[in-house]
């Protein structure tokens, strides 16, 4: 051993960055990913976060998973994730692109999920020439649901669904790049496969170019990958890998099928959309009715308020969820409006989640509020153990009933419908209740109020009534904390 | 682990909590020095194991693996000139 010469040794492989070094999927297998051995999605996700690694774009990557055996990519890429319904990807990816022109956007795709259900999506993303990177995962099966037959099968492939092999009847193998190679706007199309070892390294470069035409601003780049699925083809990984080679290749040559990235425009950073200010101009219309520009978010009161809402379907909880939600942009906040239809929307209760906030607010979600408003009994049963500690319970009713499990909550429980009825409408109360929140978020200006209101109620009788109830409610809870206050 | 060949230009490891067993790596190892374990991994697995020499530090086999961290290839690092050159240089 003392002839051998002084070694040191560095890692030259290993396992990407843009990978999380866990994945919280469950208690157990925390190391392991949920596919199958050989399969190629795993391999196909290994080039891709080498890719995101080596271009240094892991911050602002977001990955648009879709559905099929890859629907958990996002328990794996350490990015921006976002997991879309069967066929969807290249619309969310749309959309993300769009308004984050500056994140670089992957939809990951199978072949039933892009060929199939989501043929629309697809083609017309190429079609507009979004600047996204599709990475299409071609196994020709429907993997996940078990081998029924894709618009992808080859011809005598048996599936579950074609069990004598695919024949004419059922159609011919899709060859979707080759159809969006007809396409004007597509910059880059290249299908290669994981085969062998030279075609698995070729994949990778092509990951890699269709991931970089994007950070260059490029436009539309698809990757069609051949990938083997050993699980549902009934092979060992080594065979699986061989029929890649040896058999689908031949009915799906690989090869570039598109490349304009010489001559495609750089737009990586489109122009913005025009000030809310300008769109009646631009659309020809008056300028009533539409929200005022926002003030500049420096200027937007100091508020953070989460609330939920709920009451039966036609108390209107909805509309004072809007209220208070376009008031609070009218003022300049971050307002977030999330309706939650249930199961029981049709006879129970309708419920919804509002949050303002000075911060931008990372998701609609309000699952611990600061205001309960309930406009019923089964609500306020159902979410007053959510209400944080120092929080209100707003209640339509004379007390909470006897075994709602709250505690460090103030409560107002009044019966607002009567209060309603008195000031001439019962359907009003929600108006009331809303009245009686803005008090506690006293921050939120007037102006803003008066103005959300307006645009949302236009019946000018019912605009009086809603003024009139906003206040009573108002005035309820000044009251309620006086008293406390005096009883304190 | 095995000792090391000090001529070599590399050396493999394998994680076996990571390694499912599937094989392509050792398909895909142009000199052939991995081989499967014949014990089995907490789940399951037979895992691949390095045979000790023989690595050039291609970096194929990590390519070709579908497991995240299964693999990690390590290069020799030797000092003078010859460094950059790599797999050439003699002891
Ligand atoms: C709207 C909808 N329709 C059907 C399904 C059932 N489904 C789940 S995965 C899948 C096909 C997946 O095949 P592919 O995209 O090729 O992905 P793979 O599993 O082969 O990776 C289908 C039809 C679903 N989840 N949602
Ligand atoms: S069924 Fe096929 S595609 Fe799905 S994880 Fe297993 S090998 Fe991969
Ligand atoms: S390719 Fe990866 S998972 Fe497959 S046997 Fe080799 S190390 Fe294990
Ligand atoms: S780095 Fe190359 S030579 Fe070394 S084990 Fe991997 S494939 Fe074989």
């Amino acid at each position: 051993m003392s002839s051998e010469p002084e070694v040191s040794w560095e890692i030259a492989r290993s396992k990407p960055a843009s990978f999380y070094s866990t994945y919280e999927r469950k208690d157990e297998l925390q190391h392991a990913t949920h596919y199958c051995p050989g399969c190629g999605h795993g391999i196909i996700h290994k080039m891709l976060a080498q890719a995101i690694d080596d271009l240094g774009i892991q911050d602002r990557t977001v990955l648009i998973s879709p559905v099929g055996c890859s629907v958990f990519a996002y328990y794996y890429f350490d990015v921006g994730n976002v997991q879309a319904a069967h066929g969807r990807a290249p619309a969310v990816a749309t959309a993300v692109k769009r308004s984050r022109p500056g994140s670089v956007v992957i939809a990951y795709q199978g072949d039933g999920d892009l060929s199939a259900i989501g043929s629309a999506e697809i083609l017309h993303a190429a079609n507009r020439g979004e600047a996204l990177t599709v990475i299409f995962v071609n196994n020709a099966i429907y993997s996940m649901t078990g081998g029924q037959m894709a618009p992808t099968t080859l011809m005598g492939q048996t599936s579950t669904t074609s069990p004598q092999g695919r024949g004419a009847h059922e159609g011919y193998p899709l060859h979707v790049s080759e159809l969006l190679a007809t396409l004007e706007a597509p910059v880059y199309i290249e299908r290669v496969g994981l085969g062998d070892n030279k075609q698995i390294a070729q994949a990778a470069r092509a990951v890699r170019r269709a991931l970089d035409n994007q950070v260059r601003g490029l436009g539309f780049s698809l990757v069609e990958i051949l990938s083997p699925c050993p699980t549902i083809w009934k092979m060992t990984p080594v065979e699986a890998q061989h029929w890649v080679r040896d058999v689908m290749e031949g009915t799906f040559p690989l090869g570039v099928l598109r490349d304009r990235t010489q001559s495609a425009q750089s737009d990586a950073v489109p122009a913005p959309p025009p000030l809310l200010s300008a769109v009646p101009r631009i659309l020809g219309i008056a300028k009533t009715g539409l929200p005022a520009e926002p003030s500049a978010v420096g200027a937007a009161p100091d508020l953070n308020l989460q609330v939920r809402m709920a009451g039966f379907g036609g108390q209107g909880v909805l509309l004072i969820g809007e209220v208070l939600a376009e008031a609070g942009l009218d003022a300049g906040l971050e307002v977030s409006w999330l309706p939650s239809y249930g199961p029981e929307m049709r006879s129970g209760t309708s419920n919804c989640h509002v949050r303002l906030a000075r911060e931008l607010i990372d998701s609609p979600l309000v699952a611990h509020p600061d205001v309960l408003v309930a406009m019923n009994e089964p609500s306020v049963r159902k979410f007053c153990a959510m209400v944080r500690a120092g929080g209100w319970i707003l209640y339509n009713g004379e007390t909470l009933p006897e075994d709602c499990d709250w505690k460090d909550v103030h409560v107002l429980a009044r019966p607002f419908t009567r209060i309603a009825k008195d000031l001439g409408d019962a359907r009003a109360a929600n108006m009331v209740m809303l009245g009686a929140l803005l008090e506690i978020a006293g921050n939120l200006p007037r102006t803003s109020i008066e103005s959300a209101l307006g645009r949302l109620v236009r019946n000018p009788r019912w605009l009086a009534l809603d003024e009139a109830a906003l206040a009573s409610g108002r005035k309820l809870m000044r009251e309620a904390c006086a008293e406390a206050n005096h009883a304190s | 682990m095995t000792t090391v060949h000090h001529r070599d230009a590399g050396q493999l490891r394998v994680d076996t909590n990571e390694c499912k067993g599937c094989g392509l790596c050792i398909e895909a190892c142009p000199p052939k020095v991995i081989r499967l374990e014949e014990s089995l991994n907490p789940y399951g697995y037979r895992t691949a194991t390095y045979m000790g020499a023989g690595c050039t530090g291609c970096g194929i086999c990590f390519l070709v693996c579908p497991e995240p961290g299964a693999i990690t290839v390590l290069r020799a690092r030797r000092p003078g000139p010859a460094a950059a050159s790599g797999p050439q240089v003699r002891p």
